[in-house]
């Protein structure tokens, strides 16, 4: 029975994967925009596309192709279905995963997004996807001296890359400040003020693409977090102990040369305009304890903002960042357990806490999520809305015997976008949290028992 | 008192009742056995008041964690945290096969054998108890918690000596006087993670055992005095005070006639095995058969076997003057057979002679004339008397009167606490940091003094206040009490005069704490590596350049880069900037450090041979000029100068000085505008306005506007200045290409 209902399975998939496939040439984009926003280091792209189905059959989703410079770098894809005219729109999020195609051209990656409900022939729908993506904005020069601003090189095509005829789309680019060295022309193109604009192109056939290279400054942050590890300790005693541990470095033009602090501290306009040394992080509100150091000791340049809805603290590395640099530290702080701690209606307990890093407009290559359950608990279970690498550890602490489990979560290519719930669920007996105080109890108990016993015992030889 | 009345109402109103008095019986029975007896009382008071002060003596050395952070300060300790961290990590053998080649690059050092692996152990040993107990500590804070902690076990020590060498109520007085005083307080506060936090529990519970060994004259005293020398030794250079006091009183007591058997016991027992023992510290090996400074206990080693030999042939005699003759014969044999072998000793080169630093010690110019690399650490400077004041207070005065008691009472552990007292007391005044040594004996003399004054005044006290009593019933008073009524009549203030000396005591006693917290807080428990200052509005303003600077290093440098700088910093960049140094705190090749000194004294472009030589990456300079930080290089740059000249003469001191004065303004020496130390100083700082009415340049930690504002560097470019541009760095520029 259950074979068959496999065979059933793969058979439906296999034909919904050849309906959706023979439907790329069933869809077309009657209008397309982009607008690349490329004011911080983490480029966000933002797409209206209106599709249409001209085929004959209903078509379930659609697809989103990527050139594989970018696929690499896509740290996020997001879609919503607009349904409603002006001012009574609403959005709906529609499911986006990573598919492969067999027939990609020139290792062309792609993601499906799949309709509210299939859309039916002649229908059209208006889409809003949007994807960042980071380490595409490469310096230029490589090595900058302190006095000079940053540039750096975007690319990216003229026209959107897709698997579908586009009839009319523009793209228009925004950059950081008015200053733009060069920028690729595919007419029409024009830029004005902060903005260019690529476009209007009009009937631009599957897959076309026209590679341009925009070069411009930008001095903002370019403050990318090598490896985060967050390590959250859940106490049943009532907080939650967190502690980040960052590899934080300077993403942009190399640094070159001499620092000069005399001109930093004297001429900051003009000197050191891509450095920063001020950081925010975005805490949970409530947050007490917090600390802020790193291997040699505290770090005095920090302020704590708290607030009713989340607190924000304002910090320092040690010395400004100048390009390539480097710093690590630990930020720690604790939240009440109430706050994040709930019980489900099975029995079970979940921790409900935001993934993520906490640093504002940062990038996160390589991040690990720690949860420490108490000792004692079982079962451990994490639900995420995206995919993680996902693994189990133990960790021993302050008078474990047994350890504590330990839920991994590890994602690599994490941006702001990324500061979502997630859940771990896991079973716990609270009789568990009596195991360490009545340890230290009976410790000390056989101690004193133990002095008794000696003053009492006479063990001398001798007779008195 | 609750309980015994209602008994008696239970009893008087029916004694059908009875089984309801039973329970009250019981209580009265249970608070009749909860009165203690004198005695038991005595000893509960004894042991709340020990537990106090031990606690005291931790807390007391709190302030700098509280007020700064749980750091390591100063310099040393710096080495013996990242030897510590070594240790725990990769284990004892590896530590004790460790070869460093991130300092005195290109040489390398050897750390096994030339460190005292007493107090890295210790720790490392606190931290793995403390983590299979289930603790797990960071090892940070077990270094910064140690000196507090052995600080609390000297009081214990210092305790039961006082009570070996005079009384409970005297040892109880030496615990808590030791545990705030400043003199030692100064080098145990937490976070000063150095040698002598645990040596000085060792030294005085070396002593402390000794002392214990000749009153008792048993072998298990003297063993337990030896393993305390061992840890002693393993500890601190400073054993050698140990191996040379010990000696000279047990002479001392073979020459007032005080020879026993407890003595013999008690000194060949530790003699012989702490010298066995001493012998497995790689740093110290043979040095207790082979150096000049060890001889003078093998000396007496060998002066009591004759002593116990002489004593048997005088038993087996049983005649005065054959012996006489004997006792002539066998002393100028064996001494002139002592010196030969002395003497062939030293000349063949078998018996090292006294070293520079044992020098310095007896002689206190010796180290200015000859080693100029000692005289230039602050606290090998001789004592001022304000210092002595600072760290002892009113134990100053109580020392001679503790020495009056002393000579008074004159016993075996007397004599020795006198000895201990007056050598350390004379050490201390030759070098600021033996203050440290002479500290506990200070302290135990001055509780003597205490206790004794105390002791007397309040005995006074007590019969004064039976004479009314007595004086009431009149006739029937006892002849004690009619002894101390004519007492009383023949000095008739004698009362009024006790109470007011106690006050008196009392109240130098309570200035006594008093300045001692207060010296604790303002003066001992800074870090050092942080510096805090008060701003205008009297808000607390932070200066952390050091670390800054540490950590620029450590993140922005290649792993490869070696650093240039004074010694000072040596320890604290390779252990917080994980960087290869040139030299370092550990001053064991004096032409090294000269040549660094030379290189900082030279012109830039001589220097720049010199640092091409060493493979030198980066320069680091300390300079106070912005924020008016005195001991800055610049101040510093004397001795650069004397030591550098020391070993290459083509450096002269009066070439940077002017009419013998050290200026740095318009009226310096050429050489001194020039050099490289002032360059790198003050590269661009004539640009900067550092004070509102003065001009550009303006130096705040000398008060003067510098006379080279227009520098230009040609082989070294800034890399990197602190915040308060305490830490200036600069990177040696690779060699130009030939054309």
């Amino acid at each position: 029975m259950a074979s068959r209902i496999g065979i059933f399975v793969v058979f439906v998939a296999v034909f919904l994967s050849l309906s959706s496939f023979s439907s790329a040439q069933d869809l077309q984009i009657v209008n397309a925009e982009r607008r690349i926003d490329l004011s911080s280091h983490i480029v966000k792209a933002f797409l209206t596309l209106k599709v249409e189905n001209i085929g004959k059959n209903p078509v379930a989703e659609m697809l989103l192709a990527f050139p594989p410079t970018q696929i690499k770098h896509l740290a996020m894809v997001q879609a919503l279905a607009i349904t409603g005219k002006k001012k009574k729109k609403t959005y709906l999020p529609l499911d986006v995963k990573p598919t492969e195609q067999a027939d990609a051209p020139n290792d062309t990656g792609y993601f499906s997004v799949s309709f509210v409900s299939p859309l039916g022939p002649g229908e059209t729908v208006t889409l809003e996807v949007l994807y960042i993506l980071t380490h595409s904005l490469e310096p230029f020069p490589v090595e900058i001296t302190q006095s000079e601003s940053q540039l750096v090189y975007y690319r990216d095509s003229a026209v959107i890359l897709s698997p579908y005829h586009i009839k009319q789309q523009a793209t228009i680019v925004k950059t950081p400040s008015t200053r733009v060295e060069s920028f690729t022309s595919i007419e029409p193109a024009n830029r004005a003020g902060k903005e260019i604009k690529y476009g209007p192109y009009e009937n631009r056939a599957p897959y076309s693409y026209s590679p341009v290279i925009i070069h411009f400054e930008n001095n903002s942050p370019f403050a990318v977090v090598e490896e985060l590890v967050r390590e959250i300790e859940i106490s049943h005693w009532g907080s939650l102990q967190i502690t980040e541990n960052y590899k934080l470095t300077h993403g942009g033009a190399r640094h070159k040369g001499v620092f000069s602090r005399v001109d930093y501290q004297s001429k900051r306009s003009a000197s050191g305009a891509s450095s920063f040394n001020a950081l925010l992080a975005v805490l949970p509100p409530r947050v007490n304890s917090v600390y802020y150091r790193d291997d040699i000791g505290n770090i005095s340049t920090s302020h704590l903002r708290t607030g009713f809805r989340k607190s924000e603290l304002e910090f320092e590395p040690r010395y400004p960042l100048f390009g390539g640099w480097r710093a690590t530290f630990i930020i720690g702080y604790r939240v009440p357990l109430e706050d994040y701690l709930f019980e489900a209606p099975d029995g079970r307990r979940y921790l409900n806490f935001t993934f993520g890093c906490p640093l504002v407009e940062t990038i996160v290559n390589k991040l690990t999520v720690k949860v420490v359950l108490p000792e004692g608990s079982k079962d451990p279970s994490a639900v995420l809305p995206f995919t993680v690498n996902q693994d189990l550890q133990v960790k021993y602490s302050y008078l474990d015997i047994v350890g504590r489990t330990v839920v991994v979560l590890q994602k690599d290519n994490v941006v702001p976008t990324h500061n979502v719930p997630f859940q771990v669920y896991y079973t716990f007996k609270p009789i568990y949290m009596l195991a360490e105080p009545l340890m230290l109890v009976s410790a000390f108990f056989f101690v004193f028992v133990a002095s008794l016993a000696y003053v009492h015992i006479d063990l001398n030889i001798a007779k008195k | 008192m609750g309980g015994k009345q209602d008994s008696a109402n239970a009893t008087a109103k029916s004694e059908s009742m009875a089984t309801k008095a039973n329970p009250d019986l019981l209580n009265s029975f249970s608070f009749k056995s909860l009165k203690l007896k004198t005695k038991q009382q005595e000893l509960l008071i004894r042991v709340s008041i020990l537990g106090l002060v031990y606690v005291l003596a931790f807390i007391a050395r709190l302030f700098s964690v509280l007020r700064y952070e749980s750091m390591i300060h100063e310099f040393d300790p710096y080495f013996n945290y990242r030897t510590t961290l070594f240790l725990t990590e990769k284990g004892f053998y590896e530590f004790w096969n460790w070869f460093d080649s991130e300092s005195w690059y290109p040489l390398g050092r050897i750390i096994g054998g030339t460190l005292y692996p007493g107090l890295m152990v210790t720790a490392a040993l606190i931290y793995w108890t403390l983590r299979f107990l289930r603790f797990f500590v960071h090892i940070r804070e077990v270094c910064v918690l140690t000196a507090p902690f052995f600080a609390s076990n000297t009081t214990l020590v210092a305790y039961f000596f006082g009570k070996e060498i005079w009384d409970t109520g005297a040892g109880l007085v030496a615990a808590a006087l030791i545990a705030i005083c400043p003199g030692y307080i100064s080098r145990s506060v937490a976070g000063s993670y150095d040698n002598e936090a645990v040596a000085i529990f060792a030294l005085l519970l070396t002593f402390y055992l000794f002392v214990k060994a000749v009153n008792t004259g048993s072998l298990a005293w003297a063993l337990g005095s030896a393993f305390g020398y061992f840890y002693m030794v393993s500890a601190w250079g400073g054993y050698v005070f140990i191996i040379n006091l010990i000696p000279l009183y047990v002479l001392v007591l073979l020459i007032t006639g005080r020879y026993s058997m407890r003595l013999y016991i008690a000194y060949n027992c530790m003699y012989i095995l702490g010298m066995l023992l001493a012998m497995q510290i790689r740093f110290v090996g043979f040095q207790h058969v082979q150096s000049g400074e060890h001889m003078g206990a093998m000396g007496v080693f060998l002066l009591m076997q004759v002593f116990y030999f002489l004593d048997w042939v005088k038993y087996q005699l049983n005649d005065t003057k054959l012996f006489q003759t004997f006792l002539k014969i066998t002393v100028t044999s064996a001494v002139l057979v002592g010196s030969i072998a002395l003497g062939v000793g030293t000349a063949s080169g078998y018996i090292s002679p006294w070293t520079g630093r044992f020098y310095s010690l007896l002689d206190p110019t010796y180290a200015k004339d000859h080693i100029p690399i000692i005289a230039s650490v602050s606290e090998h400077q001789p004592t001022a008397w304000s210092s002595f004041m600072f760290d002892y207070h009113i134990l100053l005065f109580l020392f001679p009167a503790g020495l009056y008691f002393c000579f008074k009472r004159l016993s075996d552990a007397t004599i020795f606490i006198v000895m201990y007292g007056l050598t350390s007391l004379y050490f201390a005044g030759v070098m600021v940091r033996l203050i440290l040594v002479a500290t506990p004996a200070v302290c135990l003399i001055s509780a003597i003094a205490v206790s004794a004054t105390v002791k007397n005044l309040t005995s006074l006290l007590r019969t004064k206040q039976k004479v009314p009593l007595a004086g009431s019933t009149k006739g029937a008073g006892s002849s004690k009490a009619s002894s101390k009524v004519s007492l009383d009549q023949s000095q008739p203030f004698q009362k009024n005069g006790a109470i007011a000396l106690l006050l008196g005591v009392f109240y130098l006693l309570s200035r006594y704490a008093i300045h001692c917290t207060w010296v604790t807080s303002e003066a001992y428990s800074s870090p050092s590596i942080v510096l805090a200052a008060r701003g205008a509005h009297g808000n607390r303003i932070i200066f952390d350049d050091y670390r800054e600077a540490y950590y620029w290093l450590r993140q922005n440098t290649p792993t490869d880069a070696k650093i240039m700088s004074w010694w000072d910093y040596g320890y604290q960049i390779t252990a917080m900037g994980n960087r290869t140094v040139i030299v370092d705190n550990n001053t064991w090749n004096n032409t090294h450090i000269a040549t660094v000194g030379r290189a900082m004294s030279s012109y830039e472009d001589e220097a720049y041979d010199i640092m091409r030589s060493l493979d030198v990456n980066y320069v680091l300079v300390v300079f106070g000029g912005v924020t008016g930080y005195s001991s800055d290089d610049i101040n510093k740059f004397l001795w650069m100068v004397r030591i550098g000249g020391g070993v290459f003469p083509v450096i002269k001191e009066p070439d940077y000085l002017v009419n013998g004065e050290f200026r740095v303004d318009k009226g310096a020496s050429p050489k001194m505008l020039n050099c490289l130390m002032y360059k790198l100083c003050y590269y661009r700082f004539g640009e900067l306005v550092t004070e509102y009415g003065k001009p550009s340049g303006y130096d705040r930690a000398r008060g003067v506007e510098i006379g080279n504002k227009d520098i230009k560097l040609e082989h070294l470019e800034e890399a990197y200045t602190t915040s308060n541009w305490i830490v200036r760095i600069y990177r040696v520029k690779p060699p130009t290409n030939r054309l």
